[in-house]
């Protein structure tokens, strides 16, 4: 395989000695068209221009800088063996360091499962034009030919005479050497890293409790601050007596900004005390929306509601006119917050020169554009280190956290760090938004598919539909459109947007067509992407081949149709770039379901860490099952009713079924897994709910559907 | 305000603090131990799990005052070089995904593990149900603990 450097990005190849002598390697990180569609249309473009290093001491040591932020992906790790593995790296001597924002680096925010696929090509040059250059100053010092000479383990050998001289040795030579234009790289069989079970790298900070998170972060002179935010969304601050929180110990000020009111103090808990003792009219701004508002809402617009169309195949009218049989579905799920373990939080220090931000966000390019704009400060001007962090599931996607920090570090003039409670994450954050959908199916006489219509109704979600995925381009008739409500409530993208109830909706509606047709769920699903590949209606923008291998992959793991002591149900799901089929066995016990295990088969191209990429489907299974039963987020008058741990149920181990997790070892570049795996979960566990009980579920949590909540 | 004397992990460490003032935050701000962590501050995700006597207790409702002379052992002192059963056995068995609970999880573990060093499955469910991991680690967490029952 060969790979080209152009010339402009090798100027992005620069040299330097580094102290004590080495070779430093930068590579740019460019932007590749290939995953491009991600969810991530809010990232400004300028965001996207950067670069890393890869350097080597003269005592050996490999320092590879990991620019993503790190909130349990483990990107600090899979990135670092992808450079380690084209640059036949000693894996023990490989130090990994969280690098900072800097525009040097390409596309450093965590959303959308796309590092991996992104970055794959840069970090295997980056770590294959060192390799090169290395042998190029072993052959030198040598006088052989470099194609005598290969490199494993840290060393550069010349095969002939066995000759060998370490990376560290070999560092400043080669620091000299031209960066080559090209570079070949590994083939895949040659793989000894990639692929396999590396520990995460940050193990040993973990379990022994080192400051490693936002809200461990300390710096001298500093202030705690917390803030006050309207318990309503539609309210807006009138005004406040903050006298009796000032006046108690170790409170500094209380300041107001916007609809906030601030409580600054010299440690957590006075400041959280003191918040307690604000008095804080409000006024209405906009509608104080309940729940049940959205519950009429929804039935509304999904009849009268102005709909924009999405896709439009042939004539759906009259094939439903036609059809022999009509089924109809609606499916609907709550609001949920994302609820990560470690609550929001931000350091900032507004000083007259410039900005220091440090703290946990998954986009600290935007974070620092937004405070650029916030407060009229060249972008130059300020700087983002990264922390680990505690969960994001998208809620640090958002930088709420990191610009109120710095509007009032600026305010106070003095570096602060802003702590939320979880009852603030939970009450004002950007929510998953309820959304309800409509499917209906036509089928001709033998059960053969012949119109489709999907109609989402959504909040503030812009497009709730993913109108080209499957099974579009397998339907000959097909109408997909969707109505929004813009809400006053902040929504935003929550792991797997959109998809993560799309998904089981629509294999769940499946589910209920194939058996109307007569037909066993996963044969249906396999004929109509016979179709799709046969005599495609419209464009078909998955790939029938690979969602084809993971439906089968997943009907031979799971022994489906074989079991006995099981009910069994099937889902699949295409979503970012990526394709995971899954089975659920479940069992009835005193008239509630026990998911007894999952079967997941992912086809997310080339494994990098399988230790990696088995936690993030576990995870992803276990996050989305645990959305799907159990957690919901109601409003009333514009508040939220659930605020903590104590209201908002999260699974817990007692509810985790055993899982499988396997791979579609296809030899395709890395398509991303962060977020593949959660979409079909709801969908196989109500599947096979339905198969046990003959009852459909189809509003998400299940566990508050009539059929369980009489019960549980 | 009032001067506290505590052992913590070994060692006697003092803060001026007020009486009401949970455990969790003396710890983090005061004592500079932040391995301890906040997750919901009303003990419902075993976050903030440190030792008091040797029993798991949830530190971010216990207030200073009540701790005396208890010896507090946090994570950062449940051994000298992060090598405790425990501890090996998350490493090995790579448990952490973002990592945030993971303290609150080892130390809930290991004073199970002192009570009780050869648990059933069902006996570590049970204990470890109380801990939440928001990434959903739970298998690897049980294989841990099991894991480190072998070794102690």
């Amino acid at each position: 395989m060969k790979s080209t450097l152009n010339n402009s990005r090798r100027n992005f190849l620069k040299m330097s000695a580094i102290t004590g002598g080495g070779l430093v390697l930068g590579f740019n990180w460019f932007n590749s068209d290939a995953n491009a569609a991600t969810v991530f249309s809010s990232v400004a473009p300028g965001d996207l221009n950067f670069n890393s290093y890869l350097s080597i001491a003269t005592d050996g040591t490999i320092t590879i800088q990991s620019p993503n932020p790190e909130l349990g992906q483990n990107i600090i790790t899979s990135f670092p063996m992808v450079v380690a593995e084209e640059l036949e790296a000693d894996w023990k001597r490989v130090k990994v360091v969280q690098a900072n924002l800097d525009n040097k680096f390409d596309r450093q925010l965590t959303g959308g499962s796309g590092a991996v696929p992104h970055s794959w090509k840069l970090l295997r040059n980056a770590g294959a034009t060192a390799k090169f250059m290395l042998i190029e100053a072993a052959s030198q010092k040598w006088g052989v030919s470099a194609s005598e000479c290969s490199a494993s383990e840290s060393f550069v050998i010349h095969r002939a005479s066995g000759k060998k001289l370490a990376f560290g040795d070999l560092a400043e030579a080669a620091s000299k050497v031209p960066v080559p234009s090209t570079v070949k790289l590994k083939d895949r069989k040659d793989f000894k890293l990639i692929g396999t079970s590396l520990k995460n790298v940050e193990n040993h900070k973990i379990i022994t409790g080192q400051p490693l998170f936002g809200l461990d972060f300390y710096r001298e002179g500093m202030v705690y601050a917390m803030i006050q935010r309207p318990a309503q969304f539609g309210m807006k601050l009138k005004s406040f007596d903050g006298s009796w929180a000032k006046s108690m110990p170790g409170i500094i000020d209380v300041v107001s900004f916007k609809n906030n009111v601030a409580v600054i103090g010299k440690s957590t808990w006075q400041v959280l005390k003191a918040r307690k003792m604000l008095k804080i009219e409000y006024e209405k701004e906009f509608a104080l929306e309940s729940t049940e508002d959205h519950d009429q809402l929804f039935l509304n617009l999904m009849d009268n509601g102005q709909a924009t169309v999405r896709r439009k195949e042939g004539d759906v009218d009259a094939a439903f006119k036609n059809a022999a049989k009509v089924i109809k579905g609606e499916y609907q799920c709550p609001f949920i917050s994302h609820s990560p373990m470690e609550p929001m939080n931000f350091f900032a220090h507004v000083r007259p020169d410039g900005v220091e931000l440090v703290g946990p966000t998954q986009t600290p390019g935007r974070a620092r554009t937004q405070v650029a704009q916030l407060l009229n400060i060249a972008e130059d001007k300020i700087t983002v280190q990264l922390t680990r962090l505690g969960g994001g599931f998208g809620r640090r996607l958002y930088n709420d956290f990191a610009l109120e920090a710095a509007e009032l570090s600026s305010i106070i003039k003095s570096p602060v760090k802003l702590i939320w409670t979880k009852e603030d994450d939970m009450t004002a954050g950007t929510y998953r938004p309820a959304v309800r959908y409509r499917f209906e199916a036509a089928l001709d006489a033998v059960g053969n598919l012949t119109g489709y219509k999907l109609r989402g109704v959504g909040i503030n979600s812009g497009n709730p539909t993913r109108e080209n995925n499957f099974p579009s381009g397998a339907v000959e008739n097909l109408l997909i459109d969707s109505v929004e409500h813009k809400s006053p409530i902040t929504t935003g993208a929550w792991r797997a947007p959109i998809t993560n109830f799309l998904a089981f909706a629509e294999q769940a509606f499946l589910d209920e067509v194939a058996v109307a047709a007569g037909k066993d769920p996963i044969q249906f699903r396999l004929d109509l992407l016979a179709k799709a590949k046969t005599s495609p209606a419209g464009p078909v923008r998955y790939d029938v081949d690979r969602m084809e291998a993971v439906i089968k992959m997943a009907a031979e793991k799971s022994g489906w149709g074989k079991k006995k002591d099981v009910s069994q149900g099937f889902s699949v799901y295409f979503s970012h770039a990526s394709y995971v089929a899954q089975v659920a066995d479940v069992v009835m016990k005193g008239g509630l379901p026990q998911v007894k295990k999952i079967y997941a088969v992912s086809d997310c191209g080339q494994v990098v860490s399988l230790n990696g990429a088995t936690h993030q489907v576990m995870g992803g299974i276990v996050d989305g099952l645990g959305h799907a039963m159990y957690s919901k987020l109601s409003f009333r008058d514009g508040a939220a009713d659930q605020n903590n741990y104590n209201s908002y149920r999260l699974i817990r181990m007692k509810e985790v079924p055993e899982i499988e997790a396997h791979f579609v070892d296809n030899g395709i570049d890395p398509t991303g897994l962060g977020e593949p795996a959660l979409p079909p979960t709801g969908g196989a566990v109500a599947n096979a709910i339905f198969k046990a009980t003959g009852k459909r579920l189809r509003n998400q949590p299940f566990m508050e559907e009539d059929v369980f909540k009489t019960i549980s | 305000m009032a001067i506290y004397k505590l052992q913590v992990n070994g060692k006697t460490l003092q803060a001026d603090v007020e009486a009401d003032t949970p455990l969790l935050w003396v710890l983090r701000d005061h004592l500079g131990l932040v391995g301890t962590k906040y997750g919901c501050g009303i003990a419902q995700c075993g976050a903030c799990t440190v030792h008091v006597n040797g029993s798991a207790t949830r530190s971010c409702v216990y207030p200073v005052s009540a701790v005396g002379n208890s010896q507090v052992i946090t994570i950062e002192g449940l051994s000298e070089k992060g090598d405790h059963p425990l501890q090996k056995a998350w490493d090995e068995i790579d448990v952490a995904q973002c990592g945030y609970c993971q303290a609150g999880q080892i130390m809930t573990a290991a004073a199970m593990l002192k009570q009780n060093p050869n648990p059933s499955m069902d006996e570590i469910e049970a204990t470890m149900n109380g801990n939440i991991c928001r990434c959903g680690a739970y298998h690897r967490i049980r294989e841990a603990v099991k894991l480190a029952s072998t070794k102690i």
